[in-house]
C-alpha cells in the first residue's frame, strides 16, 4: 500500500468503522425485537410449549435433527414434522415412543429415549 | 530458546490443543462411519453424542490454540514477562479438567441425566448447537477467560504496547464478552436462535478473525522481517474489512427463522462481501513473503502462514460465498452444502491458523534457536499436504453430497424424503470417510514430526542475495 494511504488512516477505518456497524446491527436488533410479537406467535407460547423447548434441548435433538434448518444433518427437519406425519400428534408421540433400544440392524435409528407421558405431550 | 522465560506456559496450552485435536478427528471418523454404518457403536455412542464430542473438542482445543499463542506472543510484543505464569499454569489445569470431565460426562451418562445432574432446569442453557456443555461447565469457560484476560492484559499495560497485541486483545475480549451470550436462552425459539448467533457468528466472521489477523501479523514480522509499520497498517485493514463485513453479515442466519424479511436484504448483501478480508489475509501473507528481507530457516512455519490464508479464503470465502445469498440459501440451508463449508472453514481459518503458530513457536519453546532440523520439518510439511488436500476432498464430497441432496430433497419436481435421499448419496459419504482417514494419517505423521530429527542440527537458510538499493 502507498504512502498516502497511513497507518493512522487505516486505524481510523477500523475504529470508526466497527462502531458504526455495531451500532446498525443494535438498531436492527431493537427494530427487530421490537416487531417480533407481531410474526413470532407468542400468544401461543404456553407452558407446555416451553415444556417441549426443555425436552428438545435437554435430550441433544438437535445432535442428530435439524429446527428451522439449524442442528445436525444426519436426520430430518423438525420444524416440519407434524405436516409430515400426518397432522397427527399421536403418531409422532407414537414414533418416538417405539424406537427399538438396540436399534435396527445397519441403519441410522434414533435412540429410544423413555421420555414420560408429559414430555411426550409437551415435546 | 526464548527471549522471554514466561513464555514457556505456552507449551502445555499447545501439547493439550494436539491432543485433543486427535480425539476431534477420531470422533469425526466415528460421525463419518455413523453416515454410512447408521448401527455403528449405536447405543453405545449414538450419533448425537458423538457429534457433540467431535464439534466441542474443536472449539476447546482452538481456545487452548488461542490462549498458547497469546501466551507466546504478548511477551514477545510488549518486551516484559507475563504478568503471572503461575496463573496461567494453574488456568491450564482448570480449563482441562473441567473440558475432561465433560466430554466424559457426554460419553458416560446420556445427556438427559447429564443436564439433570448439573441443574440444567436451574438456568437452562444446554441443548443447543456448540453451546452443549453443562451450564456449571460454561461457567467455568468464563472464569478461565477471565483470568486469561487479566493476565495478558497486565502484561500488555506494563509493556510495549504494539498493534499486534491490541488487535489480539480485542479479539479475545470480544470472544469472551460475546460467549456471555451462551447463557441467555429465551424460551421464545426465535430470539433463542437470533442471539444464538451472537456467539456463533460474531465468533468466527467476526472476533475470532482478529485474533486470527494477530497471529498470522505477528509470525510473518518474525519470518519475512518486513518493517512493522506495513504489517501493522494491514492488518488495520484486514480487520476493519472484517467488522464491516461480518457483523450485519449476520443477517444471512436471519433468513428463515421468523426475523423480519429486510434481512434476508442486510444479511445476502454484507455477507457477500465477507469473503474480502480472508481475500486480503492471503495477498498480505503473499505480499509480505515475496517482500521478505531475511530467509527464515523454519519452512515449516512459512507453509502453514501462506497455507492458512489461502484455506481461510477458500473455505469461508468461495464455500462462504456459495450459499449466503438468500435466494440460494433457501435451497441449501441446513444441508451437507452447509457441512461441507463449516469443515473447510474451521479447517483453513482457525485450525491452520493454530498450526501456524505452533509450528513457529514450538522449535523455540523445546530449546531450538529458530527452526527444527530439516527432517523434522520435511515430515510437518507432509503432514501439512496430506491434511489440507484430504480437507479439500472431504469438502468436495459434501458439496456434492449437499448439491444431490438439494437437489432430490427440495428442488426437484417430485421431491423425496429425507432418509431416501441419504441412502441415494451413500458413496458420496464414503468417500468423505476415506479422505477423513487420510486426514487421520496426515495428523499422525503431524505428532510423529515432534519427535523426528530431534538430534539432528536445526534447518539454516540461505541468506537472501543482496540487492541494489535500486531494486529494493
Ligand atoms: C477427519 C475427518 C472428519 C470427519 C469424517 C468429520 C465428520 C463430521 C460429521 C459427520 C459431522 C456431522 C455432520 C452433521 O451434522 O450431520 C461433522 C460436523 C462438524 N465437523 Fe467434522 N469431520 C472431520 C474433521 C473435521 C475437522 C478437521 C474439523 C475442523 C476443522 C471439523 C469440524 C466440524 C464442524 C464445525 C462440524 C459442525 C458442522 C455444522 O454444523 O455444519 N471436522 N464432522
Ligand atoms: C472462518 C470463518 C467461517 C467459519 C469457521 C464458518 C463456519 C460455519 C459453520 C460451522 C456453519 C454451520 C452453522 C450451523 O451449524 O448451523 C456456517 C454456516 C454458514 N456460513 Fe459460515 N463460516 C465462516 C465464514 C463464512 C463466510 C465468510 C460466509 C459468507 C460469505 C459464510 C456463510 C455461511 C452461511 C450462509 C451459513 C448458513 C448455512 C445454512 O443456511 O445452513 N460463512 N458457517
Ligand atoms: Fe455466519
Amino acid at each position: 500500500m502507498s504512502q498516502v494511504f497511513t497507518k493512522a488512516m487505516a486505524r481510523n477505518i477500523f475504529y470508526g468503522g466497527s462502531v458504526f456497524f455495531i451500532l446498525l446491527f443494535l438498531a436492527l436488533t431493537f427494530d427487530t425485537i421490537k416487531v417480533l410479537p407481531e410474526r413470532d406467535n407468542r400468544a401461543n407460547l404456553t407452558e407446555k410449549v416451553a415444556h417441549g423447548k426443555a425436552v428438545w434441548e435437554e435430550n441433544n435433538c438437535l445432535g442428530c435433527h435439524t429446527l428451522l434448518g439449524e442442528g445436525a444433518y444426519y436426520a430430518p427437519e423438525l420444524g416440519n414434522v407434524y405436516k409430515r406425519f400426518g397432522e397427527s400428534k399421536e403418531a409422532i408421540k407414537a414414533f418416538i415412543a417405539s424406537r427399538p433400544v438396540e436399534g435396527i440392524p445397519g441403519r441410522r435409528s434414533m435412540p429410544q429415549f423413555n421420555l414420560s407421558e408429559e414430555d411426550g405431550r409437551a415435546g | 530458546m526464548l527471549q522471554y522465560k514466561s513464555q514457556a506456559v505456552a507449551k502445555p496450552y499447545f501439547i493439550a490443543a494436539i491432543a485433543l485435536f486427535i480425539g476431534q478427528i477420531l470422533f469425526g471418523l466415528i460421525l463419518g462411519l455413523q453416515y454410512v454404518m447408521g448401527d455403528f457403536l449405536f447405543p453405545e455412542i449414538p450419533f448425537n453424542v458423538a457429534r457433540m464430542v467431535h464439534t466441542n473438542l474443536l472449539i476447546v482445543w482452538l481456545l487452548f490454540g488461542f490462549m498458547g499463542a497469546a501466551y507466546y506472543l504478548v511477551p514477545e510484543e510488549a518486551e516484559t514477562e507475563l504478568h503471572s505464569p503461575g496463573l496461567a499454569i494453574l488456568m491450564f489445569w482448570i480449563f482441562l479438567i473441567a473440558g475432561a470431565l465433560t466430554v466424559l460426562g457426554y460419553l458416560l451418562v446420556p445427556y438427559a441425566r447429564l443436564a439433570e445432574l448439573t441443574g440444567n432446569h436451574l438456568w437452562p442453557t444446554m441443548g443447543r448447537e456448540f453451546l452443549e456443555q453443562p451450564t456449571i461447565t460454561k461457567v467455568g469457560i468464563v472464569v478461565v477467560a477471565l483470568a486469561f484476560l487479566y493476565n495478558v492484559g497486565m502484561t500488555i499495560l506494563k509493556g510495549r504496547k504494539t498493534v499486534v497485541s491490541l488487535v489480539l486483545l480485542i479479539g479475545l475480549v470480544g470472544l469472551a464478552v460475546l460467549f456471555l451470550f451462551a447463557f441467555y436462552n429465551p424460551e421464545n425459539l426465535v430470539k433463542d436462535k437470533f442471539y444464538w448467533w451472537w456467539v456463533v457468528h460474531l465468533w468466527v466472521e467476526g472476533v475470532w478473525e482478529l485474533i486470527m489477523g494477530a497471529i498470522l501479523a505477528f509470525v510473518l514480522i518474525k519470518l519475512t522481517g518486513v518493517d512493522r509499520e506495513v504489517i501493522e497498517k494491514w492488518l488495520y485493514v484486514i480487520i476493519a474489512m472484517a467488522l464491516i463485513t461480518g457483523i450485519i453479515g449476520t443477517g444471512h442466519h436471519y433468513f428463515w427463522i421468523g426475523t423480519p424479511e429486510y434481512w434476508q436484504w442486510w444479511g445476502s448483501i454484507f455477507s457477500a462481501l465477507e469473503p474480502l478480508p480472508f481475500f486480503m489475509m492471503t495477498v498480505f501473507a503473499f505480499n509480505m513473503v515475496n517482500r521478505r528481507r531475511r530467509n527464515h530457516p523454519n519452512k515449516a512455519a512459512m507453509l502453514w502462514a501462506l497455507g492458512t490464508g489461502v484455506m481461510a479464503f477458500l473455505g469461508a470465502g468461495v464455500w462462504g460465498f456459495l450459499h449466503t445469498l438468500a435466494p440460494v440459501n433457501y435451497y441449501t440451508h441446513g444441508s451437507q452444502i452447509t457441512a461441507a463449508h463449516g469443515h473447510m472453514a474451521f479447517y483453513g481459518a482457525y485450525v491452520m491458523i493454530v498450526l501456524t503458530i505452533i509450528s513457529y513457536a514450538m522449535p523455540m519453546l523445546r530449546g531450538r534457536e529458530a527452526a527444527n532440523s530439516n527432517r523434522s520439518q520435511v515430515v510437518e510439511m507432509w503432514s501439512f499436504w496430506l491434511m489440507t488436500v484430504s480437507m479439500v476432498f472431504i469438502t468436495l464430497f459434501l458439496t456434492g453430497a449437499g448439491i444431490l441432496q438439494v437437489w432430490l430433497q427440495r428442488y426437484s419436481d417430485d421431491p423425496q424424503p429425507f432418509m431416501v435421499v441419504q441412502e441415494k448419496i451413500e458413496l458420496f459419504y464414503w468417500m468423505r470417510e476415506v479422505a477423513g482417514v487420510i486426514f487421520l494419517i496426515g495428523l499422525v505423521l503431524y505428532v510423529i514430526s515432534f519427535f523426528v530429527g530431534q538430534r539432528q542440527p536445526e534447518a539454516s537458510a540461505k541468506p537472501l542475495p543482496a540487492v541494489s538499493p535500486a531494486e529494493a
